[in-house]
C-alpha cells in the first residue's frame, strides 16, 4: 500500500472517531439507553445508523461498480454470503457483551485516550477475546 | 414504549452518523476497504501477518479522535455503571464474538447494511436482538 493510502487510513480513522464522539456513541449509557426498549428508550443510536447508512448506500453503490479504488487499490468488498451458525453465534455473543457494558469496538477505541479506566479494561479484555479466537482458529487449521 | 426525551439527541446523532458514513465512504472509495473496526483490529492479531501499516494508521486516527475533538470543543460527558468484572466479561464476549461473527456495528451494521448484504443484516439482527435481550434481562428481570 502506498503512503497516500496509509495517510487516508489515518484520516478516515480520525473522522470515524470524531463521528462517534459527535453522535454520542462513546457514552455507554446512551448505547444501553437505546438497548433498553422496555425502559425509558433513547432512540439516538437509530439516528446514527440512519445517517451513516444514508451516506454509505451511495458510496457502496459507486464502489460496487469499480474494480479499483480512486487511489488505484484493489476493491476488497466482502464476498462471503453464508449465514451459518458461526456468524449467528458470534454475533449473538457480541450482542450480549455489547448489552452488558454498552461498548462496541469503535467507541471503546475512540474512548481510550479520554475515558479513564473503563474503556481500557474493556479494550484489554476485547483484545484477549480476539487473541483467543486466533488461537482456536490456528488449532483448527 | 416511553421515549427518554431528556437524553434523546436526534440531530447530533444524525450528524455524527453522517460523519461515520463519510469515513466509511472515503475508505472504500480511496482504499477499497471496509471500515469495520473489529476486522481492522483483529486483523493485526491474525496469521500470517501482512498489511499491518494501514491498520495501525487507521487505529491511531481512531484513538486520537478525542484528542483532536478536545482541541476544538469540550468532550461530551460519559456515564457507565459497569464494574471491572462486567467490563472484562463484556470485552471477552465482544472480542470473541465479533471475530466469529466477522464484524461489529461498523462492519456489519454500517457498511454491510449499506451494501444491502443479507449476511450483514442477519448478523445485525442477531447482535441487536442479543443486546436488547441482555439489557432487558439486566434491568427488568434481575434488577
Amino acid at each position: 500500500m502506498r503512503i497516500v493510502n496509509i495517510l487516508m487510513a489515518l484520516v478516515v480513522g480520525l473522522l470515524f472517531g470524531i463521528g462517534l464522539i459527535v453522535s454520542g456513541m462513546t457514552n455507554p449509557a446512551k448505547v444501553t439507553g437505546f438497548l433498553d426498549l422496555a425502559g425509558r428508550w433513547d432512540p439516538s443510536l437509530a439516528f446514527v445508523m440512519g445517517g451513516a447508512i444514508a451516506v454509505g448506500l451511495v458510496a457502496f453503490r459507486l464502489a460496487g461498480k469499480r474494480s479499483k479504488s480512486l487511489l488505484d487499490q484493489p476493491m476488497r468488498l466482502p464476498t462471503a454470503s453464508l449465514i451459518d451458525r458461526r456468524l449467528l453465534a458470534g454475533s449473538l455473543a457480541f450482542g450480549v457483551g455489547w448489552g452488558l457494558a454498552g461498548y462496541c469496538p469503535g467507541p471503546a477505541l475512540a474512548s481510550l485516550a479520554s475515558g479513564g479506566a473503563k474503556p481500557l479494561i474493556f479494550t484489554a479484555a476485547m483484545l484477549a477475546g480476539m487473541a483467543i479466537f486466533e488461537l482456536l482458529e490456528r488449532k483448527r487449521r | 414504549m416511553e421515549i427518554d426525551w431528556a437524553h434523546f439527541t436526534p440531530w447530533t446523532s444524525l450528524a455524527g452518523g453522517v460523519l461515520i458514513g463519510l469515513a466509511a465512504a472515503l475508505f472504500v472509495m480511496f482504499n477499497g476497504r471496509i471500515a469495520g473496526i473489529s476486522g481492522i483490529l483483529g486483523g493485526l492479531l491474525s496469521w500470517p501477518k501482512g498489511d499491518t501499516t494501514w491498520r495501525l494508521a487507521f487505529l491511531a486516527g481512531l484513538v486520537a479522535a478525542p484528542l483532536a475533538y478536545g482541541l476544538a470543543l469540550p468532550l461530551p460527558d460519559v456515564q457507565s455503571d459497569a464494574g471491572t468484572a462486567v467490563l472484562v466479561a463484556a470485552g471477552l464476549l465482544v472480542g470473541v464474538g465479533t471475530r466469529y461473527g466477522a464484524g461489529c456495528t461498523s462492519g456489519h451494521g454500517v457498511c454491510g447494511l449499506s451494501r444491502l448484504s443479507p449476511r450483514s443484516l442477519a448478523a445485525t439482527l442477531a447482535f441487536m436482538g442479543a443486546g436488547f435481550g441482555t439489557v432487558f434481562a439486566l434491568r427488568h428481570l434481575m434488577a
